[in-house]
């Protein structure tokens, strides 16, 4: 515990109450498991496909990847398992990082370094689906 | 960041081995966490030996026995002794339990080791802190809300709605659970650990509270409901054989609920 009741002047109810309720995280709960739901089917078929590419040369990959089906299926698993990433990550440097600092830094590095992966991601499977 | 190593003042050295006592031909080993905040040294642990034909089967009963017989500055809480106050919650054979429901004979291995309730302030030995426990438990409004004009004689209640309470009103208090949670450990200040949440739980769902929606907001927050990850040790942990982490997901439930 971080403040030890006895070295601190303030009442123990006024350190429980600290800032108040922020009223929010439902949002993130529920897209917590929306996402894991998603992943489920979407990473089967991502496997799917990666055994499919898998010895084949790279016109034979390209051509699999820029299938519509491939592409969309490729799309979605990377926008749900970044976002999942992001949702997961972001629970962990809560638990574990509690100086206000460094957290907003790993907060917004999180947020960052997700958003930079899965968009990369997706710019890569729509470059290979229109023709890239 | 979270300390993963203990202070220097925090660790452990070895304490007295008190003598076996004369005569005995049952002996328990019991292997005590103790610290006295006046002497200024380290937590110690202390060995001593139990005649068990002098002594009940519970290691509250040790405990007596060696306060009595032993060492009578060994310092602990303790009253009904009969697992209803709560008081006797301690760290025995690497569980969070009451001392007066837990048999010696139940412990794995020969020694008895007993420590204070994890990751509180000790007071003393074995007394921890637990102001921020009851804080928390009183942030919750752990009484009736209602608007409505109280009735003449009492708030009625089907027989079906006041069964919802069953497995939640039992709670004691004893902070076996809080203390057993590491999510508790890491963020204790701001989540409001597994005991205050079944409690929260348990007025939510009475039938005749009457302000649920406000008791719904002041839990909704990513630290005061939202750190419980499921790791069950509170169910594990509790004497009472209650399912605080049931409760939580049932509060869960209802936060997902209201917002469709």
């Amino acid at each position: 515990m971080s403040t030890p009741s006895g070295t601190s002047m303030r009442t123990a109810r006024r350190r429980v109450s600290g800032l108040g309720s922020a009223r929010s995280g439902t949002e993130h709960f529920w897209m917590q498991r929306v996402t894991a739901l998603a992943n489920i089917p979407l990473l089967l078929v991502f496997l799917g496909i990666l055994i499919a590419v898998a010895g084949s040369t790279y016109e034979e990959a390209h051509a699999l990847l820029g299938r519509p089906f491939v592409a969309i299926v490729m799309a979605l698993a990377l926008i749900s398992v970044t976002n999942h990433m992001r949702i997961g990550m972001q629970v962990v440097i809560e638990d574990y990082v509690h100086a206000e600092g460094p957290k907003v830094v790993a907060l917004i590095g999180n947020i960052f370094f997700c958003a930079a992966v899965g968009l990369a991601g997706v710019f890569a499977v729509l470059k290979i689906g229109f023709g890239g | 960041m979270v300390q993963l190593t203990l202070p220097k003042n925090s660790q452990i050295t070895e304490g007295t081995a008190w003598p076996k006592p004369g005569g005995a031909n049952r002996l328990t080993e019991y292997r005590i966490y103790r610290w006295n905040p006046d002497d200024g040294k380290n937590p110690r642990i202390d060995t001593y030996y139990v005649d068990r034909e002098d002594c009940g089967p519970m290691v509250l009963d040790g405990l007596i026995w060696i306060k009595n017989k032993v060492d009578p500055s060994l310092t602990f809480r303790r009253s009904c002794r009969e697992g209803i106050c709560g008081s006797c919650a301690m760290n025995i054979d690497g569980t969070n339990t009451l001392a007066c429901l837990k048999s010696m004979d139940d412990v794995r291995g020969s020694t008895v080791k007993v420590y204070p309730l994890p990751h509180m302030p000790v007071v003393k030995d074995l007394v921890p802190d637990l102001t921020q426990f009851y804080a928390q438990h009183a942030s919750i409004e752990p009484w009736l809300h209602t608007q409505t004009p109280a009735p003449e004689h009492e708030w009625p209640q089907s027989r079906e709605d006041r069964e919802k309470l069953d497995g939640l009103y039992e709670c004691i208090l004893c902070a076996c659970c809080s203390t057993s949670c590491p999510s508790y450990w890491w963020n204790g200040d701001r989540y409001l650990g597994p005991a205050a949440l079944l409690q929260a739980y348990r007025w939510l769902i009475d039938s005749r509270d009457e302000s649920t929606g406000d008791r719904l907001d002041h839990l909704e927050d990513p630290f005061r409901l939202y750190r419980c990850h499921t790791i069950m040790n509170c169910a594990k942990a509790c004497p009472k054989g209650l399912n605080p982490a049931k409760a939580i997901a049932e509060i869960k439930k209802m936060m997902v609920t209201r917002q469709f």
